[in-house]
């Protein structure tokens, strides 16, 4: 690496690479709320595609060094604990990624209070 | 399984030495980037044409009675269609994902990349910075194309960010068809004048809004004899093209940072082939007749003046006009709607030229298909596409030549 300096430390490289064209962003969807997470799954759809690549390399790669063999993880049967496992793992994942719609169920069923309501109780005197 | 769908990898573009590498991941992202451009334009697209036949314009009509008058018009009623909505905002998130991809790219190896070019730069006569060359209006009021820093930030001391990232995103807005230095636009040129005027060989060649020089390093091979003057306002972009330039072992260009309303340093009938490459449509009112004016002075006699561009907008279904409009609102590029929307050949002729002398002609991208694949006209991404419409003038000589494409 050269010995130049750029006088930008590594946080404010981060947050150039982010940073906002000049001129107002148009908003599409008629909540600006639902067009930025619109915006955070798309960058996460980009990244799931980088790390499905990056798997293919280490794939290629343990086939080149002969540690696997080609197709092995295709053909890959696992035992009936491990499938188990997956099953158990996938439902929890599904789990993490809605909880959301999880929780929105609980509290259609809960007739929750309201903070507000709660507070007032709480501050009765 | 069959390839002939597959795109080509951001990997086979010429890493030229000022070129940013890019690791795995990094590579990843810009391949996954211009799939999603492609997919966007091939697949998401269709569907906003289809809104409007099915859904717009029959609510514009039983509102008003009428076809649907103007772009404008149906840019109103499409802002409140949910595909276009969804369309729009997946379009216009791409494009700032392309650039935050870039940028943590280019940030990340910075000091290398400034150093070879500020080591290809140092004492060169071929390149010429002016200090007092002022960033117009028409280029400082928005980032272009969403570019943040546009083409002249410099974020430290002889920083080239926005120049480096501007050269290795063109593959992904454009999904490759550019070719491998990106340079499509000024190898159809090239391609043009070799094929349709053999006999031309320009010995002064002035390129106008050159950039990273990526289009008008192909005249310079094309015409090895020719001294080739390139200007550009963004001090960023020059350095680095002229860095990007030598790597690439072409020593008769001349990068020079200028604004092109102010050519004084040039003598009137210097130049035999003055060129722009979508440049047009970043300028303004105010600009576009200085620059013409300065172009129909500097341009000698015999000279061709060629001026790279979409399509005007005149004779369009207000359909086409307004999604190739979409760029003009939505991806900060003001002046592309208005600069469409003129009668060129009248502007030429306010600024002095004979409009007897003009000439359009289509000029289409020219890259190794064996790469790149043919440039496709179904699933065309308005305004991004390959195959421009080149305006052009002959100067003096009365349209006398019939033009092809090439």
């Amino acid at each position: 690496m050269s010995e130049l300096n750029t006088q930008l430390s590594d946080a404010e490289k981060i947050n150039l690479a982010g940073t906002k064209a000049k001129g107002q962003r148009p908003y599409f969807l008629a909540d600006k709320q639902t067009e930025q997470a619109l915006s955070v799954a798309m960058t996460l759809a980009m990244e799931l595609s980088v790390t499905k690549e990056r798997l293919a390399s280490l794939e290629c790669l343990l086939v080149d060094k002969g540690v696997i063999a080609k197709g092995e993880i295709d053909n890959y049967q696992p035992s009936k604990e491990e499938v188990a496992k997956r099953s158990l793992d996938t439902q929890a994942y599904l789990a993490r990624v809605l909880r959301i719609m999880q929780q929105d169920k609980e509290e259609l069923e809960a007739n929750d209070p309201d903070m507000q309501s709660v507070q007032d109780e709480l501050t009765k005197s | 399984m069959s390839n002939s769908n597959a795109l080509p990898s951001w990997d086979v573009l010429t890493k030229h030495d000022v070129f940013p590498v890019a690791n795995h991941d990094e590579l990843a992202r810009l391949n996954f980037l211009t799939h999603l451009n492609v997919h966007l334009s091939s697949q998401i697209l269709p569907g906003v044409k289809t809104a409007y036949e099915t859904q717009v314009k029959p609510e514009i009509m039983a509102e008003t009675g009428k076809d649907p008058s103007s772009r404008h018009q149906v840019r109103q009623h499409m802002l409140n269609n949910g595909y276009f909505q969804m369309w729009s905002a997946l379009r216009r998130n791409t494009m700032e994902m392309r650039h935050q991809a870039a940028r943590a790219q280019v940030l990340g190896q910075i000091e290398n990349i400034v150093d070879k070019v500020d080591k290809a730069c140092h004492n060169d006569a071929n390149l010429q910075l002016d200090d007092n060359v002022v960033v117009p209006p028409n280029v400082a009021m928005v980032d272009i194309h969403c570019q943040p820093g546009c083409y002249y930030q410099e974020y430290f001391e002889n920083d080239v960010t926005v120049a480096a990232s501007y050269d290795l995103g063109l593959f992904v807005t454009t999904a490759g068809l550019l070719g491998a230095l990106s340079d499509g636009g000024g190898q159809g040129i090239a391609n043009w004048l070799k094929t349709q005027h053999p006999d031309f060989k320009p010995k002064r060649i002035l390129d106008i809004g050159c950039t990273v020089g990526h289009n008008a390093l192909p005249l310079a091979e094309h015409f090895p004899d020719a001294q080739v003057i390139a200007v550009d306002v963004a001090r960023p972009s020059l350095r680095y093209a002229h860095a990007r330039a030598k790597s690439l072992g072409l020593t008769n260009i001349q990068f020079v940072q200028a604004n092109a309303e102010d050519l004084r340093q040039y003598e009137d009938g210097s130049f035999d082939l003055i060129t722009t490459s979508m440049f047009l449509h970043e300028l303004s009112h105010q600009s576009m007749p200085k620059i013409l004016k300065n172009i129909n002075r500097l341009l000698a006699d015999g000279g061709l003046n060629l001026h790279l561009e979409q399509p005007q907008y005149a004779g369009m279904d207000v359909y086409q006009q307004f999604i190739r409009d979409w760029d003009t609102y939505f991806n900060n590029e003001p002046y592309w709607g208005p600069m469409h929307e003129l009668e060129l050949k009248q502007v030429f002729a306010d600024c002095g030229f004979d409009p007897q002398d003009m000439f359009d002609v289509g000029v289409v991208s020219k890259v190794d298909e064996k790469i790149f694949g043919k440039p496709k006209s179904e699933g065309e991404d308005y305004g991004r596409s390959p195959v421009w419409n080149a305006l052009g003038l002959w100067k003096g000589q009365n349209a006398k030549i019939s033009e092809k494409v090439a």
